[in-house]
């Protein structure tokens, strides 16, 4: 790179360092940072809920996904979701959960299709995270949940609307942390101090 | 283990809830606990250090720890916890889970305790 140009672009960071040290008067009192823009928050608030809260207007099937996942995610989880080499597994592992290995997929295991379309939205493809756009997701989270049998119809068209309809089947074998109940016998007890598990012998 | 004749076991306790009240220490795998002696500071969700002096003359050790917070647990075995949520649950795994194995020349590893 030319002199002049890195002596340009010194100047710039220098500027936009100084900009953002002139703060909002909330800001002000360590004289640190600002506040974020609303545009900013914006870009950042990109969860999507359970109940269907933060799902973008958009659409796709899972036959538009199939094509969009061999391209961009069959690499690391199969043409079929099955996962290649220790890339996870997506598909399968039905009835599986009371084996010796469970396999648990989007399947098998998760309570909510909003997961699927919440971590692809946010972090595939790994590398390349948030280059998807929401017909993209839309689609790939069709396919995946065709590829899992959850939607059964590959032309149907999964939007924001309808996404609530969609019912996983493991949902109802999830339930609130209930530690404080089932694990009370933890809480407020004397262990053993001395002599623990040892056997008395008869005389 | 390096040398014989007084040594010292120093360990950390942590809780998510609450703080460290009280270490107790087995050299024994299990059969006799005492109290370690916590030192520094303790607060609330915050590693505590503990220690606790004894004499080694070569002596076979297995070495665990179980810690209790400010709201009355005592931390479970691994066999408690088990009976409880199965051999399938990965997170919240807090129960005591091994011992740390002293040889009598001193060599130290990771066993698990039937």
């Amino acid at each position: 790179m030319s002199r002049s140009a890195k002596f340009a672009l010194s100047g710039a960071a220098l500027v936009a360092a100084l900009t953002l040290v002139a703060a909002p008067a909330a800001a002000q009192k360590a004289g640190l940072g600002r506040e974020a823009t609303p545009e900013e928050i914006k870009a950042w608030d990109i969860s999507v809920r359970p109940d269907g809260k933060g799902l973008p207007p958009g659409k796709g099937t899972a036959s538009q996904g199939e094509q969009i996942f061999i391209a961009q995610c069959a690499t690391c989880h199969g043409d079929f979701g099955e996962g290649r080499d220790r890339w996870p597994v997506l598909a399968g592992g039905m009835g599986s959960l009371t084996h010796d290995r469970p396999e648990k997929t989007i399947g098998s295991f998760w309570p909510d299709a909003s997961t699927v379309f919440d971590y692809i939205r946010r972090a595939m493809p790994f590398g390349n995270a948030q280059s998807l756009k929401p017909d993209e997701i839309y689609a790939l989270t069709a396919y995946l949940l065709n590829l899992n049998e959850v939607i059964k119809d590959p032309a149907f068209e999964l939007n924001e609307k309808n996404f609530a309809s969609i019912k996983m089947p493991n949902t109802a074998n999830f339930y609130d942390d209930d530690r404080e109940v089932s694990e009370k016998h933890f809480w407020n007890r004397k262990p053993c101090m001395k002599a623990c598990g040892v056997r008395r012998r008869r005389r | 283990m390096k040398h014989k004749g007084r040594n010292v076991l120093s360990g950390l306790a942590w809780s998510g809830r609450g703080k460290i009240t009280r270490v107790d220490v087995t050299l024994d795998g299990g059969r006799n606990w005492q109290e370690a002696r916590i030192d520094g500071l303790v607060l609330e969700k915050s590693l505590t250090r503990f220690y606790v002096d004894f004499d080694w003359q070569g002596q076979e050790l297995m070495v665990q720890s179980r810690a209790h917070n400010s709201t009355g647990y005592v931390q479970p075995t691994k066999d408690e916890l088990r009976k409880v949520r199965g051999v399938d649950s990965i997170y919240h795994n807090n129960g005591i889970p091994s011992a740390w194995l002293v040889r009598a020349n001193g060599e130290t590893e990771n066993v698990e305790i039937g």
